[in-house]
């Protein structure tokens, strides 16, 4: 387990690890506000501001917290700042504030902030865990600005506003639309499955450096895990 | 009687009917549906036709080849798909529909989730319903040189009384191989006959969509509603030649009757209490994924086995 330098915290969010394509975390604003790439990003850069926050203040208050009210006290802090950060954008970026309207109270439930609360800035001392949640925001940026500009390309035939196809393009209007959301997630995913599967071909590490991993072994997907962990569910039905 | 003594593992008999065996009796049953299409709207239809279908099978060779896989575009499937999505297209789309189209159903729907047999949803439908939410205006616009006013279940929806005749005929507006109710009755019979479909599942879905029709539509059990509805729209091909679809329809006898009465139901709700006046494209496309559900309730006891349970 590498606890690592700031510069590797920010390559493991925003590529290695990066919580959208990789972790596949935090799907319900990744699918639900990338209408826009615009939209993509202030999304993204919200969650990061509240992550990196967050993640530095439940490092500083790591060992002051019982481990049994762990998770509360959590909620607690991130919505502490998801508050903030709400009233801040109201107050200062109107138009962003009513282009992400309900799901700005929601990042306080976004799995990717408590994930890194619970498996990295718990553990972890503070400097560390600050650049985590910078890197995971900007991972989490980049993949919803992505999202967004693709989906805003073949839906509207624009990227940030500006007219970029022709005018003889008939916008798709399906990617604005929530289908268009998973198929260009799906996409995306798969671009970046080739990237790192070809990297790993020609020998380089593409492991990684820790996981997200929240005991949720259901759906996890690593196979050298030593935790790995069968529900009893599936034993019985086999019998 | 060293020939009687030949040892061989089962299966001992084999039947000739291949999988491209039966999508070829499937093209040959669409031919008077699409024949009448492109008679009914002139060449446009005839060029929409053939740019889908090619678009389709060259999308399914073309990923085959990509991806080192065995090329199965022999077995007429792709041909299928692409004709019965070219059917439900408007005469007056641009030749690129079909092409987005045919690449969408088959690159998306079936070759992702592992090719023939594998595909969760009819991949003519899904794509047909892919380009109805992405280019409503493109495919909603069935005013050609022929046809000027709205389709015959429009008219209906908007309490205008309709020619009955002309649409059993198909010489009304609509899309490509919706039309004619004779020809594709034609098609449907030749391949009943040939035993590739069974009338399970259209029986079913017609008789309840009729049933439906007639308790919620609110004209009552009056003959030329019921029959303006039945023979309007793509009620017809779509219950022959699409809810009959071998990979995405249930698998058990007493499924298919299930599956047959909730297409009828749903295309019910749809057309009667929807915004839209069609809805069959939608209905099945549910009803292909309530199947598993649909399977696992309809689950015959094996032989040996009581209530589920070994004996």
């Amino acid at each position: 387990m590498n606890n690592g330098n700031a510069m590797e915290r920010l390559y493991n969010g925003l590529i290695k690890e990066n919580p959208t394509f990789v972790l596949m975390l935090g799907m319900c604003p990744t699918l639900a506000v990338t209408t826009s790439a615009m939209n993509g990003l202030g999304m993204g850069l919200t969650t990061m501001v509240v992550l990196a926050l967050s993640n530095m203040m439940i490092s500083m208050l790591r060992n002051i917290i019982p481990d049994k009210v762990r998770i509360p006290a959590f909620i607690v802090v991130i919505a502490s700042f998801v508050t903030m950060v709400e009233l801040l954008l109201e107050g200062f970026i109107p138009a962003l504030y009513d282009a992400l309207g309900l799901y700005i109270p929601l990042i306080v439930v976004n799995c990717i902030i408590l994930g890194r609360a619970e498996s990295y800035a718990s553990k972890n001392p503070v400097l560390p865990s600050l650049f985590d949640g910078i890197g995971m925001g900007l991972g989490f940026s980049f993949a919803l600005t992505c999202i967004g500009a693709v989906r805003e390309l073949l839906g509207a035939g624009e990227i940030f506003g500006l007219h970029i196809m022709p005018d003889s393009y008939v916008p798709c209007a399906i990617f604005i639309m929530a289908p268009g959301a998973f198929f260009v997630l799906a996409a995306l995913t798969a671009v970046q499955n080739k990237i790192r599967i070809s990297g790993e071909k020609k020998g380089k590490d593409m492991s990684k450096i820790q996981s997200g991993c929240s005991e949720d072994c259901m759906n996890c997907n690593e196979k050298g895990c030593s935790h790995r962990f069968y529900g009893e569910g599936k034993e019985s039905e086999q019998k | 009687m060293s020939d009687l003594m030949k040892v061989s593992s089962n299966p001992h008999v084999r039947s000739k009917v291949t999988t491209s065996s039966i999508m070829l009796m499937v093209v040959i049953a669409l031919l008077p549906a699409a024949g009448f299409g492109i008679y009914n709207f002139g060449v446009d239809a005839l060029i929409l036709i053939a740019v889908t279908v090619a678009s389709t099978v060259l999308t399914e060779f073309a990923y085959e080849k990509l991806m080192n896989k065995k090329v199965t575009v022999g077995d007429y499937s792709a041909v299928v798909t692409g004709l019965l999505l070219a059917l439900n297209l408007p005469s007056t789309a641009p030749w690129w529909i079909g092409v987005i189209g045919g690449v969408f159903a088959i690159l998306v729907v079936k070759m992702l989730f592992g090719g023939l047999g594998q595909n969760f949803m009819n991949p003519a439908l899904a794509a047909r319903c892919f380009l109805l939410i992405s280019f409503t205006s493109i495919m909603t616009n069935f005013e050609c040189d022929t046809y000027t006013g709205a389709t015959p279940l429009a008219a209906i929806k908007s309490g205008e009384s309709v020619d009955i005749l002309s649409m059993v005929v198909g010489r009304t507006s609509g899309t490509i191989g919706e039309t004619s109710m004779i020809a594709i009755i034609l098609g449907a019979c030749f391949l009943i006959l040939l035993g590739v479909i069974d009338l399970r599942i259209p029986g079913c879905y017609i008789l309840s969509f009729a049933l439906f029709a007639g308790l919620f539509g609110g004209h009552g059990f009056d003959p030329a509603y019921i029959s303006a509805q039945l023979a309007g729209g793509g009620l017809m091909l779509g219950a022959f030649f699409m809810a009959t679809d071998y990979v995405t329809r249930p698998v058990t006898k007493n499924g298919q009757y299930l599956y047959g009465v909730l297409l009828g139901v749903l295309t019910g709700i749809f057309r009667i209490f929807g915004p839209s006046s069609e809805g069959v494209s939608y209905a099945i496309i549910i009803g292909n994924l309530l199947v598993p559900l649909i399977e696992k309730i309809t689950l015959p006891t094996a032989f040996g086995m009581k209530g589920g349970k070994r004996a």
